[in-house]
């Protein structure tokens, strides 16, 4: 073990393919992709486009949570995968450590707002002020650290489609500088109106199941959920007799500074995140086992993601799929959720599939992993997370080697 | 490590972007409610785009541009934005189009521009930087946690320079419905950005050091605060007696200042205390404006009577201890020392 190193210890995943960790599992092993016309969400396009719905009323994820029903999804949702992440590491009393809780989102108590917003824009005197006093990202982070009593270091980011993989990289840092003992970090993001309707207005939303790295592909599904690993440094590790699932090695945080929602035709951003991530980790091309897409499958973002792929790894490209194609874009929750996937890869020796892939994408030489597999020789897995703003971020896991 | 300084910008009610300091008397403000005095955007944005952004943007692209310009950098090796609420406008016009027209016939802009990354992205587009880039949205630490990042990554060696700064717009929107929150009956309702170039290595225009930055979450006592300064304070090689000037976050609300009043008598009595919202305003990123105002004394040496809430203005100012809070649940404490 070198002084630097960060442990995952365990994490926590909800989302459309499933309520937990085992769950979702299970939906790669049995290629069961979450789409499905919208339950829970209230939208006029309804009919026009399928969602990625966490398949469970608030009230049944207030119940789980440990909250009360009437506050915010994106709340609700992070505190589910929250207490999983935390029940996997195996680290006992919460109150027993210097605990940093990094949670990052883009839509905040954004469910409750619109539905202030209705009512205040009759009135600027109504609305219930209840709907929209946990309106601020910040905000759903705090319910779920007070709910948990982490009060050691609570922190939120909001860098767009990348944000949970910041969330995992500050965490880290904040291991490393000894400012706390455990970091939970990733994100959650709830379905919203504004949401749909944004992407809507951008025409980036497919309105069938997405269709990830295949050369058909015309936009994204919209997903829901949260994602967290914990993470401990390791001279806390040293401490303690734990069983990581893998090790942090690698992240970098590049701007691709070309457009503020499209991403440059080379991928410049792509491809310096993951090429620093990667000498971060000091590992070369050839020790890349798995690489899980950002993969949304938007006719931009994959070709970019692609081209700067292959700039950096030639004609050697790893297995490499997006789990999108089964969670839907989770936004501000997919770095989360998708690091858990990553981690539990190189744990596991897991290779997920990229569902509704049939079609080779005419300008790239590689194509997604298209079924399930376990116990291969996974060593290092890279997590990339790109998004508005230009932000991306790639994260590295890899194996203890001993 | 000393981490320097080298350049600051800042936008607020007050005429500090265009003159770069403060002002020697106290404004009068007969309006509840504060709003930036803008500079003029087109020597930084071109003039199609100014059309198009928001105030928020702007204003941060401003205070970035002017503390580049000081710190005499062109593209900073990393860019770090905090904002509590992040692009209100472009927020609330998107969500009241959306609403009024039942989901259709909507058009991008407004959308695009509402991610709480646009600020932070706009400016690494427009200077073309490929550096890190990320935005803390964490409430009244989200410009200390803006901070402490920058902190971090000069310490790890990678990087030498980083412009870290934070953001926060007050709309027509917001300030009626925290009004209803009853937040501005003492208080000024505030907005502004302010922008900090921070370096490992001394720059021609370097104005102060910023030693170092902590947050308290949630404190339960006065007694919790003051013990967490102390314990600062030691952190960082400093007593009680090194510090030559206090800056709290008072905003007039009785129950709020209680918490400076302790701090301010338990462990300064001696010492001076300066003041800062009443020219910005209360806003959750308003200790932005704070630090740039604690810098701007330090490297002019002088406490103007419009800032300065008790005691004598000191002679020599050689640290500065900044303590603010906001809404009693978000505490932080910055140092700041002499070049």
């Amino acid at each position: 073990m070198s002084g630097n190193d960060v442990w995952v210890l365990g994490g926590g995943v909800i989302c459309g393919i499933g309520n937990n960790v085992p769950e979702c599992i299970a939906a790669f092993r049995q290629m069961k992709p979450g789409m499905t016309t919208m339950q829970y969400l209230t939208s006029t396009h309804r009919d026009s486009f399928p969602v990625v719905e966490v398949k469970a009323d608030n009230a049944t994820l207030a119940a789980k949570a440990g909250l009360p029903a009437h506050i915010s999804r994106t709340a609700l949702l992070s505190a589910v995968a929250v207490k999983e992440a935390w029940e996997r590491a195996k680290l006992g009393n919460i109150r027993e450590y210097r605990v940093g809780l990094v949670s990052a989102n883009t839509v905040g108590g954004m469910d409750k707002t619109e539905h202030f917003f209705a009512e205040y824009l009759q009135d600027n005197q109504s609305g219930r002020l209840r709907d929209v006093v946990n309106h601020e990202c910040g905000s759903i982070t705090e319910l779920v650290a007070d709910m948990l009593g982490i009060r050691h270091h609570v922190s939120t980011i909001s860098t767009a489609c990348s944000s949970s993989a910041n969330a995992i990289m500050y965490g880290a840092r904040l291991l490393k500088n000894n400012l706390v003992d455990v970091v939970i970090a990733g994100g959650t993001d709830a379905l919203t109106r504004f949401t749909l309707n944004g992407f809507n207005t951008l025409m980036i939303l497919d309105q069938k199941a997405c269709r990830p790295f295949d050369d058909t592909r015309t936009g994204l599904n919209l997903g829901e959920g949260a994602g967290y690993i914990v993470m401990v440094s390791d001279a806390i590790a040293q401490k303690m007799d734990i069983q990581p699932w893998c090790k942090l090695t690698g992240y970098a945080n590049a701007n691709d500074a070309y457009h503020q929602t499209a991403s440059s035709p080379d991928g410049i951003g792509n491809y310096l995140a993951m090429q620093q991530a990667m000498e971060m980790a000091g590992i070369t091309t050839e020790d890349m086992s798995y690489i899980n897409l950002h993969g949304t499958g938007t006719l931009n973002n994959d070709l970019s993601e692609g081209t700067a792929i292959q700039r950096l790894f030639g004609n050697a490209v790893p297995p490499a799929s997006s789990t999108k194609s089964f969670t839907g874009h989770t936004l501000g929750a997919s770095g989360g959720i998708e690091a858990v996937f990553a981690a539990l890869a190189v744990k596991e020796g897991y290779l997920y599939p990229n569902a509704q892939f049939s079609h080779q994408m005419k300008e790239l030489n590689f194509s997604p992993v298209t079924t399930f597999s376990e116990g291969n020789v996974i060593n290092n897995v890279m997590s990339n997370s790109f998004g508005f703003g230009g932000n991306c971020s790639s994260l590295v896991f890899s194996k203890e080697i001993s | 490590m000393n981490i320097y300084i080298n350049g600051t910008g800042c936008v607020s009610p007050l005429e500090t972007a265009i003159e770069g300091r403060l002002p020697s008397a106290r404004p009068l403000y007969d309006n509840i409610r504060l709003k930036s005095a803008e500079p003029d955007y087109k020597q930084w944005i071109d003039i199609k785009m100014i059309r198009r952004m928001s105030r928020v943007i702007k204003m941060g692209v401003a205070a970035a541009q002017l503390s580049l310009q000081e710190a005499g950098i062109s593209k900073p090796e990393g860019i770090i934005t905090g904002t509590a609420y992040g692009c209100l406008d472009d927020t609330g016009v998107f969500l009241t189009k959306m609403i009024n027209q039942n989901e259709e016939m909507l058009t991008p802009t407004a959308f695009i521009q509402s991610t709480h990354n646009t600020v932070a992205g706009q400016i690494a587009l427009l200077l073309e930087c490929h550096a890190y880039n990320s935005t803390f949205v964490h409430k009244g630490f989200s410009f200390e946690h803006a901070l402490i990042d920058s902190i971090m990554q000069l310490r790890e060696g990678k990087i030498s320079n980083i412009l870290a700064g934070a953001m926060d717009e007050l709309t027509n929107h917001s300030f009626n419905i925290l009004s209803r929150f009853n937040l501005f009956k003492h208080a000024h309702a505030g907005e502004g950005a302010a922008c900090f170039v921070l370096s490992t290595e001394k720059g021609p225009n370097a104005i102060a050091k910023l030693k170092g930055v902590s947050v308290l979450y949630k404190p339960e006592s006065f007694q919790e605060v003051a013990a967490d300064i102390v314990g600062f304070l030691a952190a960082h090689n400093c007593s009680q007696e090194d510090v030559d000037l206090v800056i709290t976050g008072r905003n007039g609300d009785p129950a709020g200042d209680a918490w400076y009043e302790h701090v301010e008598n338990k462990l300064f009595s001696e010492l001076p205390v300066a003041q800062f919202k009443h020219l910005c305003g209360e806003y959750p990123t308003a200790n932005a404006f704070g630090t740039w105002m604690a810098s701007r004394i330090i490297a002019s040496q002088e406490v103007t009577p419009a800032v300065l809430f008790k005691g004598n203005a000191p002679t020599s100012i050689k640290k500065v201890l900044l303590y603010n809070h906001h809404d009693a649940s978000h505490h932080s404490m910055i140092l700041l020392s002499i070049c």
